[in-house]
């Protein structure tokens, strides 16, 4: 099946989610928005604001795909943990209130092209592999599925990714002393 | 009930969810504002507390909602606009979606998910969002430190009370929360069944560090830096008036039920009471209500513990939460994990 569109895979009588694809396209809006205003607003709590939109954004979008898991480790890791780090970090140093003029300006330019770069470069990567394959995706993954996953099948990757972060934790501590 | 439900479609069932939700919320504040704020504190400090409005004072808090809803709701001049006026939701449904996880009976739930307690860690950790919202918004010093001092205290405080779930989840096998009370109905403590194995028996670290760690997160006294009245007004909520305020207020005791309940569904057994079959129909009806009066019980030593302690320093709240608590909940986990697979 090439094409993948909406009224395609209702012509040809596919296993179609009309209500996953709906809300896929209103969240994707939602998302490019924010990503948008995240990028070109002038006021730095805005813009950490603009980004919790993007992310419980890919949050739903992970849901539609039935990886519950994931969806919920994104609300908790990013919006929980990472952009409130961002705001207290913000409130603590600047915390000016309206816009700030000296956010954005020269730097604009290189950041466009390295965005431009990465949707280029993925934007391949992703036709290349699943040019013509549909995903189907029949049930949720479940979160029993994917522990037993992690701890069997990749075992050792996790094991490598845990210590990797404990290092990670003990070189920002011994960064941070200063004696 | 079962067949009651089964027959009804998806919009319906769904209607049915929110007004339980929309009542489980505002019913539990309510309760838990006219008998623990009202009314008890009063009792303990000799007084008679409210009295006019009603037999002893019970529709007290209707004359306080119109008060509310009659205040002019204010911004000040050089607040963020937008900003200020949405904190106050965020924090209200990070609540509301707190609710959802909470099984009520047997087949008296609003989403029986696998993810559970995980799912209602990762929501409850939004309203930190809206706090930093509402202390940045407000443009104002007092805010801004309250909104501050709060992120700081609930980062401090969400470890803990992940961890202390964490022994939970490994006794009972799994993080849903209905398999949660199932495990412990159907539970036997060496062998003898009769009042199935509530966990607070075997993880009673688990349940203080649960307990300290909520009152915490709830910014209650003694972890009421955050809003400390005699220095930052009331922190964060300072600049809030009419019904804004109102929504913070209902968010806060809101949540304090939630957490209680939380707390009821993973130490004391949720909607399940000794005696009767588990699968009973019956629980349906009663499993709301039971769970309910585990709430009150432990919204009750939430409230007694914030009118009896005495503000704690930001040094010791941050020494008791990182020296003490996460160490103590972590040893907790690898005894619970050593002894699940030994015994």
């Amino acid at each position: 099946m090439t094409s993948v569109g909406l009224l395609g895979a209702a012509a040809s009588g596919g296993d179609l989610f009309v209500a996953q694809n709906v809300f896929f396209g209103v969240i994707a809006v939602v998302m490019i928005v924010s990503a948008i205003r995240c990028v070109t607003t002038r006021n730095v709590v805005h813009a950490a604001l603009w980004l919790v939109l993007v992310l419980a954004g890919a949050a739903a979008q992970f849901i539609l795909l039935g990886s519950e898991f994931v969806a919920v480790t994104q609300v908790l890791v990013y919006i929980g943990a990472i952009i409130v780090l961002f705001l207290f970090g913000i409130m603590l140093t600047t915390a000016s209130m309206g816009d700030d003029d000296s956010v954005g300006g020269e730097k604009r330019l290189m950041a466009g092209l390295v965005a431009v770069l990465l949707g280029v470069v993925m934007g391949i990567a992703l036709i290349d592999s699943y040019s013509d394959t549909r995903v189907v995706i029949d049930e949720p993954q479940r979160f029993g599925a994917v522990s037993d996953a992690i701890f069997s099948q990749y075992i050792v990757a996790f094991e490598a990714v845990s210590v990797l972060l404990l290092a990670a934790l003990i070189g920002a501590i011994v960064v941070a002393r200063k004696e | 009930m079962i067949s009651l439900l089964a027959e009804l479609s998806y919009w319906q069932v769904t209607s049915i969810r929110v007004v339980a939700g929309l009542v489980a919320v505002l019913l539990v504040a309510g309760t838990l504002v006219y008998a623990h704020l009202f009314k008890m504190v009063s009792f303990m400090q000799s007084r008679l507390g409210p009295m006019e409005a009603g037999p002893y004072g019970s529709l007290q808090l209707l004359a306080e909602i119109g008060k509310f809803l009659q205040k002019e709701d204010i911004v000040p001049a050089r607040a963020d606009r937008f900003v200020f006026k949405a904190a106050p939701f965020v924090v209200l449904t990070s609540t509301f979606l707190l609710l959802v996880v909470l099984p009520g009976g047997p087949d008296a739930w609003f989403i029986s998910n696998d993810l559970g307690v995980y799912l209602a860690m990762a929501v409850g950790s939004v309203s930190v969002i809206g706090i930093l919202m509402a202390g940045w918004g407000s443009a104002s010093k007092y805010s801004l430190l309250g909104g501050l001092r709060a992120t700081g205290q609930l980062i401090a405080y969400e470890l803990p009370l992940l961890l202390a779930v964490v022994g939970v989840v490994i006794q009972a096998e799994t993080m849903n929360l209905q398999g949660i009370v199932l495990a412990q109905a159907e539970g036997e403590i060496f062998g003898w069944g009769a009042i199935g194995n509530p966990f607070i028996l075997t993880q009673f670290a688990g349940f203080g560090i649960f307990m300290i760690a909520m009152q915490a997160e709830l910014t209650q006294t003694p972890f009421d830096m955050p809003v400390a009245e005699s220095e930052l007004v009331t922190g964060y909520m300072t600049e809030y008036s009419g019904l804004r305020f109102l929504l913070f207020f209902i968010g806060e005791f809101a949540t304090a039920g939630v957490f209680s309940a939380i707390a009821a569904v993973l130490f004391l057994g949720g909607w399940y009471v000794p005696g009767l079959d588990p699968a009973d129909n019956l629980f349906n009806v009663l499993g709301p209500l039971v769970l309910f009066g585990k709430v009150v019980l432990l919204t009750f030593l939430v409230f007694w513990v914030r009118f009896t302690f005495p503000r704690f320093r930001e040094d010791q709240l941050q020494r008791l939460a990182w020296k003490f608590l996460v160490p103590l909940a972590l040893a907790n986990i690898v005894v619970t994990g050593v002894l699940k697979v030994a015994l």
